[in-house]
């Protein structure tokens, strides 16, 4: 690991000034970064250690009826709240999907929205990545890329972003709260991240200095809860990262679907929000027909970037999958596998 | 920057000069203040043979920089029995066979008192195997780790209602 400065700001006026000085990183739990440094993946000059700073670890109820949630929030302390879990179940699914324990009880709310993808090409440094290195090619668009996007892809880069959390909370229109050197602003989720084009390496619209202070959700959530899931298929059932998923909200009234939000993971270079799918949805009945062409919708743009053409009707299948889910209800009790296909009645081995 | 900090390692305070900010809470652990049971497996947060808890929690020490948990509290393996008595976690890995070569059970043991602290699993075994799923276990002792953590969280449960009582 190259070496670095480290600095520790009171303020968050004091850590927007450390870390709008090129070179530098904010650093909250470290447990993507540390990796990426380990790597020689990111190599910064700087770290500005934000775990400190006041008032950005806590989880409020506004008046409104939304939800605001600090930076610093610990993944596994939202997924446990009840209050939260209850007005959000398939962000709380997603959650507890996502990595181990130990990281989720490191891991924060704001590191996870600015995780990086772990397309193995990147990770190697002695692979060429126009993430990483730009103007270098991407050796995934002609290596192993079974599991790469299939959505809003280039030619320069076909890494998918590797977030559950920010699943669910694109479908649910997350706002992030956002401190920079003008000030304070907000933005939509779905609009922070960038797709590759000519310009993989930035993948966001943060511009340098800018910290993620907190994320919002709006009251129009809870409409949702009732019938809400996760729903991610991957390699193996526990500690895996998604190779497809999919975050389903429907609003039921009288055997027809209100409103829908249907929203992608695995499949692209930010969480994929399917408005088309969500068009079909609202106003036709909750049923198999319905579902179906909600997932050709869905999927209409889809074309494959190697040896992943089955993502694209796996991801139809899971659509359809976490759709028949939401319909039937959000269960009493978080599944024992959160977010797998696979999860059967608790305590019963799945594979008997 | 001072690179000075203060931990309270297994209930003793240790005050350490950090040589270069990249240390990080493992290597402190285990090259500065020879504590070596925590494990260093593949010190990227993939294994789990690193976990301790923080302030209660279980992390893997391997994604933790030393320097930024100045002042908080640490608790290893070498600090979980009393004298000679060993913790019930360790009891019962014992008494369910829950390891082979041993490698990975300081972290597991670690693990499964965090765990059995955050009251998520129940009795139910998936959600044993689900909540442990940080841990690898390359001797494949999975078995009698799930059966150890029931136990575990059993006798635990037990003795604190005896005690409440």
């Amino acid at each position: 690991m190259k070496n670095f400065e480290y600095v520790r700001p009171a303020s968050v006026s004091d850590a927007v000034a450390a870390a709008a000085v090129p070179g530098s990183a904010y650093l909250a739990s470290g447990t993507n970064l540390l990796d990426l440094m380990k790597g020689g993946i990111s190599r910064p000059d700087r770290l500005v250690d934000v775990t400190r700073l006041p008032g950005l670890d806590r989880i409020e109820h506004l008046a409104d009826g939304g939800i605001r949630i600090g930076a610093l929030v610990r993944n596994a302390d939202l997924a446990h709240d009840p209050d939260f879990a209850k007005s959000c179940p398939a962000v709380a699914e997603a959650l507890l999907s996502g990595a181990s324990p130990q990281l989720r009880n490191a891991a924060t709310v704001g590191g996870n929205l600015l995780q990086r993808t772990r397309c193995g090409y990147f990770y190697d440094t002695a692979s060429a990545c126009n993430k990483r290195e730009p103007g270098t090619g991407c050796d995934a668009r002609h290596g192993e890329n079974r599991l790469h996007a299939v959505l809003g892809w280039s030619e320069a880069c076909i890494a998918t972003h590797p977030s559950d959390f920010c699943v669910p909370l694109v479908a649910l229109d997350a706002v992030v709260e956002i401190e920079g050197r003008a000030g304070r602003r907000e933005i939509a989720l779905e609009a922070l991240y960038r797709l590759p084009g000519d310009t993989p390496e930035r993948e966001n619209v943060l511009e340098p200095g800018d910290l993620i202070v907190a994320l919002r959700l709006p009251p129009a959530v809870r409409t949702f809860s009732a019938h809400a899931r996760y729903l991610k298929v991957r390699e193996r059932t526990s500690y895996a990262f998604a190779m497809i998923s999919a975050a389903a909200g429907l609003r039921i009234e009288a055997g027809k679907i209100r409103d829908a939000r249907l929203a992608l993971g695995g499949v692209a270079a930010k969480p994929w929000r399917a408005r088309p799918a969500e068009d079909i949805l609202a106003g036709a009945s909750a049923d198999a027909a319905t579902f179906r062409r909600a997932a050709e919708a869905a999927l209409a743009d889809a074309k494959p970037s190697g040896d992943n053409l089955f993502k694209i009707e796996l991801a139809k299948r899971i659509i359809v999958r976490a759709l028949t889910l939401a319909a039937v209800g959000t269960p009493a009790r978080m599944s024992a596998l959160p977010g797998s296909p696979f999860a059967s009645v608790s305590g019963v081995l799945h594979d008997a | 920057m001072n690179l000075s900090i203060s931990l309270t390692v297994n209930g003793v305070r240790r005050d350490v000069e950090l040589s270069d900010p990249r240390v990080t809470l493992l290597d402190l652990l285990r090259e500065r203040l020879d504590l070596t049971g925590t494990k260093k497996g593949c010190d990227r947060g993939q294994c789990g043979a690193c976990t301790v808890l923080v302030d209660g929690r279980r992390i893997n020490s391997c994604l933790a920089l030393a320097i930024s948990h100045d002042g908080a509290g640490i608790l290893t393996i070498e600090g979980v029995a009393r004298g000679d008595q060993l913790h019930p976690v360790q009891a019962a890995f014992i008494a369910h066979d829950g390891f082979q070569c041993g490698f990975c059970t300081p972290g597991q043991i670690m693990s499964a008192i965090g765990l059995i602290e955050e009251a998520q699993a129940g009795d139910d075994p998936e959600r044993i195997r689900e909540c442990m799923s940080g841990n690898l276990c390359r001797c494949g002792a999975y078995a009698g780790i799930t059966e150890a953590v029931l136990d575990a969280q059993q006798s635990l449960a037990t003795a604190n209602q005896r005690r409440s009582a």
